[in-house]
């Protein structure tokens, strides 16, 4: 199956009821398979005129009481940015997948990057925390999509799933869970009759439409009662700080790394997705010629996993990030540690090799 | 009462009204922000006036808004479960809630810049899908919000702050548009016809597809500071006296209805609606379980 494929299962799996759709290379074969298979599980496939509206969509089926996500790749992604501060600002869980392509602009329209690391963080205008996860194999795809829905119930808050083109258009097995209830499902919390949607806890719970109870939903600054109030400073404050904070303050919660050989490594290579598969190759390689080299794949990109980053700086001489950018989370780890960092980039379509990472650790361990 | 712009309302103008309308508004919004001699109110009165009249739960409307002034209308001021939207997206929004919740009466009210103009192509992919969505376009001729710059309704020739020689652009025929992409009903009012006005609303409401009124509204502060026409009865007269019935307007060239506002019943038909159709192919499909 492709990762694309594996990812509109997981939605599935996860409960996904509504995907809104905009076709997008590489990331168009999610929609077809949920406008496929959608109708059969009375959930709906609804295609927009844009990706603005096509998350515009998702969000308001999601205060209508579904489960709702959408995918894309650069273009839509940008175009998407507006939503995605919305849907943080609103509290509105949604699951947004971005199959990442070659940019700037329509760049190389079928070919592989991961140059929209940043544009996840900081993308939409304003404070705010993002929580995305990047998949590295098929299995993961669906994993990652199921956890994605999870994380999104759990916190109120947009996640993106940061794909790649390799990893979506990429072919594997995959095993599907055993059946539903081997899928642990975040179900939506949602507010008695005395309870505030949009304040009183750190996450509060929702008030969806249809329940008799006149929820006020906006974009604006607001009260915990949802009403607008645009002129309090402390109003905008706790708000903002709260929206930044049920993220930040559960960070061991939502970060997750795979680590091999760094109990004794002396250099190490810190990677995701796509670039994860040559990186694992490069540091057997090394091993094998006897070099120390640790392995570090970040799963969960944002919240960035800076304590595992940090635990690094006393042990390693050097850490190598090999990324299919011109360095956007090489220059993130460097905030967070003293020792050498050196970005491996490779961009214009084409995957890093084993040869083209494993060279500068060679070049440096053993000259 | 008479009050001017900077004059603020007594505090308990709003308390203990016994206006049948009073409650369909959310009380502690009031007295509403609109500036003085604004449209909006008279649109807020004949939407309430409308939902009276179909005897129409609150309970079962979701209001769904965008950005400017008009959208201020249901939010925060009319009491029903409301999504106050981006800009220009209030439609897209709107079509998923509609999907989610059919039972619902799913209605947008925002204005001309919102809608016609940056939302412009999902107001005519929503009338495309023939949606079962009821959408009130305020149409004041600028972006008032923003301080009066001009839109794409602004007519030719006007002076806003952004066109302060002269708008050369022609102004968008929303309603005809929405009428050409295959809404199920149009029609155009102004505020100087609030009784027709309110039926209109009322029969939008209740018809099933996609349903949109242009209700050409006024905006004394924003747009008349630069026309010279700084009260709200200064647009009222003009709509009186520049609109023109649509039977009556079907006899007239194009030149001869230049500077006329076409009022009345665009267009109705009995199209089939987009969500029924997704719920048939679902109940079709779940034979077909994997």
């Amino acid at each position: 199956m492709l990762g694309d494929e594996a990812a509109a299962h997981g939605a599935l799996w996860a409960g996904c009821n509504f995907f809104g759709g905009y076709p997008i290379t590489p990331a168009s074969e999610i929609a077809e398979v949920l406008a496929r298979l959608l109708p059969r599980m009375n959930g709906f496939y609804v295609q927009m005129e844009d990706e603005i509206a096509s998350l515009g969509a998702v969000l308001g089926a999601v205060w209508s009481g579904a489960r709702g996500m959408t995918a894309t790749s650069g273009p839509g992604f940008s175009l998407m940015q507006e939503h995605i501060g919305y849907a943080i600002m609103t509290e509105t869980p949604c699951v947004i997948v971005d199959v990442q392509r070659s940019g700037p602009s329509t760049g190389q329209a079928t070919k592989a990057a991961q140059g929209d690391v940043m544009q996840a963080r900081w993308g939409t205008h304003g404070d705010h925390e993002m929580i995305a996860l990047a998949p590295s194999s098929v299995q993961e795809c669906f994993d990652l999509t199921i956890d994605c829905f999870n994380l999104a119930e759990r916190f109120r808050q947009p996640v993106i799933l940061l794909m790649d083109g390799e990893i979506g258009h990429l072919r594997e097995n995959l095993t599907f869970p055993d059946d539903t209830a081997a899928v642990a499902r975040q179900e939506r919390a949602l507010a008695g009759p005395d309870e505030q949607p949009f304040g009183g806890a750190e996450v509060p719970p929702m008030i969806q439409f249809g329940y008799n109870r006149y929820v006020h939903v906006s974009g604006s600054t607001h009260k915990p009662d949802g009403m607008r109030d645009v002129s309090t400073q402390s109003v905008h404050d706790q708000l903002v700080r709260r929206l930044v904070s049920k993220i930040d303050s559960r960070r061991e919660e939502i970060t997750r790394v795979e680590s091999r050989w760094l109990e004794d490594a002396e250099a190490v290579v810190v990677c995701y997705g796509a670039s994860a598969r040559p990186s694992l190759g490069a540091v057997l390689a090394a091993r094998e010629q006897g070099l120390k080299v640790g392995y570090l794949r970040l799963i969960t990109i944002w919240p960035f996993p800076r304590a595992e980053i940090k635990a690094l700086n006393e042990q390693v001489a050097t850490i190598y990030v090999p990324e299919m950018n011109l360095g956007q989370i090489s220059r993130e780890i460097e905030r967070f540690v003293s020792c050498p960092v050196e970005s491996i980039s490779k961009i214009g379509g084409v995957s890093l090799t084993i040869q083209e990472i494993l060279e500068p650790i060679l070049k440096k361990l053993k000259p | 009462m008479k009050l001017s712009q900077t004059e603020t309302p007594p505090e308990d103008c709003c308390e203990d009204s016994n206006h049948r309308l009073h409650k369909y508004l959310r009380q502690e919004t009031l007295p509403t922000t609109f500036c003085v001699g604004c449209g909006c109110g008279t649109v807020l009165g004949a939407f309430a006036q409308a939902v009276d009249e179909l005897s129409l739960p609150p309970e079962e409307i979701v209001m769904v808004t965008g950005i400017g002034c008009s959208s201020w209308i249901p939010s925060p001021y009319f009491k029903a479960d409301t999504l106050h939207t981006t800009h220009g997206r209030a439609l897209a929004f709107a079509t998923g809630v509609k999907v989610m919740l059919p039972r619902m009466k799913v209605i947008v009210i925002a204005g001309d810049g919102d809608i016609a103009g940056i939302g412009g192509n999902h107001l005519i992919h929503a009338a495309r899908r023939n949606i079962d969505l009821t959408v009130f376009m305020v149409n004041n001729w600028n972006y008032g919000m923003t301080g009066g710059q001009m839109s794409p309704t602004t007519p030719q020739g006007a002076l806003t702050t952004t066109s302060p020689y002269h708008n050369v652009e022609p102004p968008l025929k929303a309603a005809e548009l929405v009428a050409a992409a295959g809404a199920n009903y149009v029609s155009r009012w102004t505020t100087y016809h609030v009784f027709p006005l309110a039926e209109a609303m009322q029969y939008a409401i209740s018809k099933k597809g996609f349903s949109f009124v242009e209700i050409i509204a006024q905006c004394p502060v924003s747009y008349g500071k630069m026309v010279n026409m700084r009260s709200g009865s200064d647009f009222l007269n003009l709509y009186r006296d520049t609109s023109i019935r649509i039977e009556q307007a079907r006899e007239l060239s194009e030149e001869e209805l230049v500077d006329k506002i076409v009022v009345g019943k665009l267009v109705e038909r009995d199209a089939e609606e987009y969500v029924t159709k997704l719920y048939q192919v679902n109940s079709e499909q779940s034979a077909h379980k994997e």
